[in-house]
């Protein structure tokens, strides 16, 4: 079944007050288009889970700019003073994990766990004591699974049928997250029939994906940002 | 030199061939550009590399390979790409040998504290919680002082801790200094400076190796 949706259709789906996941370290995997055409559509309320909130007008802070995101649930906002003033005003709420910790979170969301249990961070301000369980004589911190209703992926390349490959640093959350949200919508620059890609390498399989946009070419937003080049 | 220029210049020394090293935001990602070409390292980038290298030039550059703070840069010979989960598995297992990362205090019990500065600049915790609880042996790459003057390197730390009693070395622009059983032991002055003047600079109690 061909899952090619429009930018525009694809997008519709994602009510106000959703909890949506979106893929993406810095630039790489961030998908772009997918959430321009959110900030164009106007949902608010949104709960977002991602790595990081971009840097001033890319991307998700776009979105946060634009006053549609009730709550950011992310690791490192520090190449962002902008979303930080937001959050120091009280205008947007900033839940912060241990990256790994919202990695894997995010992962046994998507491999159908509820919690697992972990030692990172046990004594320091992000627990609370009613985070604590004792088992068998030794004290674990317990961390809850993050599902989500939506995930916005950006793929290197795709087919019809939902296989995704990654490139580069741009797999990072990409493929946890397909496995965790209900409703996978996926940007790809290189869509194409079934068949291209050696079963082997593909990163995502097809059956974690609901719509895929196809993108004519990649804007400038993807491309190389001047102020990361050394001198 | 510039103080950071000091900083990098000494810190590279703290790699060992054959070793996997992150590098964390700030300072620690610039100490690539200070490597040998032929040096046999392995950088890991929590975003998910094994096997990251010095940038590239322009027409070379690829716009999906950035390191943790964002810079570009390049694939060894060797290198892996992976997703986050996998990449903090390699963090939590500990198969990292080194971690160098950025403060904004430390102090003599090796307490490291630098995501967050309440109500200012509260940048998250990043992956450095993970690096930090979790590798042998940390290097903290820091300024001595804040830009006001004031002591980054403290009998105990005020700011919420990134992880307890996790630093095993300091470099700064003016020294380099081991976290000690007893304290913190100065083992080398990067610049002409007497002991009274370092100790000034320094809330922590300094011991000197005589």
């Amino acid at each position: 079944m061909k899952k090619n949706q429009t930018l525009e259709n694809a997008i519709a789906a994602i009510p106000s007050g959703a909890v949506v996941m979106v893929g993406g370290f810095g630039n790489p995997g961030t998908p772009f288009s997918l959430i321009n055409e959110l900030v164009r559509q106007g949902q608010t309320g949104l709960t977002i889970i991602k790595n990081d909130a971009n840097e001033p007008g890319h991307g998700l802070s776009r979105l946060i700019e634009n006053g549609q995101v009730r709550k950011l649930i992310t690791t490192h906002i520090g190449l962002n003073k902008g979303v930080i003033e937001l959050m120091n005003q009280g205008d947007l709420e900033v839940a912060f994990h241990p990256q790994g910790m919202l990695a894997e979170k995010i992962r046994t969301a998507g491999a159908g766990s509820f919690g697992f249990l972990t030692d990172i961070g046990i004594d320091s301000q992000i627990t609370r004591p009613e985070d604590l369980l004792e088992w068998q004589g030794q004290t674990y911190k317990v961390e809850m699974a993050l599902p989500a209703a939506y995930a916005l992926i950006h793929a290197a390349h795709a087919d019809w049928i939902g296989n995704l490959v990654y490139q580069g640093s741009a797999i990072n959350f990409s493929p946890l997250m397909a496995m965790a949200a209900n409703h996978v919508i996926v940007e790809t620059p290189d869509l194409g029939a079934p068949g291209r890609f050696k079963p082997e390498h593909v990163h995502t399989p097809g059956a974690f994906v609901d719509s895929i946009v196809p993108l004519e070419s990649l804007t400038s937003e993807y491309g190389v940002l001047e102020h990361h080049v050394l001198r | 030199m510039s103080s950071a220029e000091r900083i990098l210049s000494r810190a590279v020394n703290e790699i060992t061939p054959g070793s996997i090293v992150n590098l964390g935001i700030g300072l620690p990602t610039q100490v690539i550009r200070y490597l040998p070409d032929d040096f046999d390292v392995q950088i890991h980038s929590e975003n998910g590399i094994l096997g990251a290298w010095k940038q590239s030039p322009p027409e070379a550059m690829d716009p999906f390979l950035i390191d943790a703070a964002g810079a570009y840069v390049s694939l060894r010979e060797g290198a892996s790409l992976f997703d986050s989960a996998v990449s903090f598995a390699l963090i939590r297992r500990a198969r990292l040998d080194l971690t160098m990362i950025g403060a904004f205090e430390v102090d003599e019990q090796g307490n490291l504290a630098n995501w967050k500065i309440p109500g200012k600049f509260s940048p998250g915790i990043g992956g450095a919680m993970e690096l930090a609880q979790k590798t042998p042996r940390i290097v903290v790459l820091t300024t001595h002082t804040d830009k006001h003057g004031r002591p980054k390197i403290l009998k105990s730390c005020r700011l919420p801790l990134t992880a307890k009693a996790c630093v095993s070395r300091i470099v700064s622009d003016l020294a380099v200094m081991d976290v000690t059983p007893q304290g913190l032991v100065v083992r080398e002055k990067l610049v002409d400076i007497s002991d009274a003047d370092l100790q000034a600079r320094t809330e922590a109690e300094l011991m000197f190796a005589a």
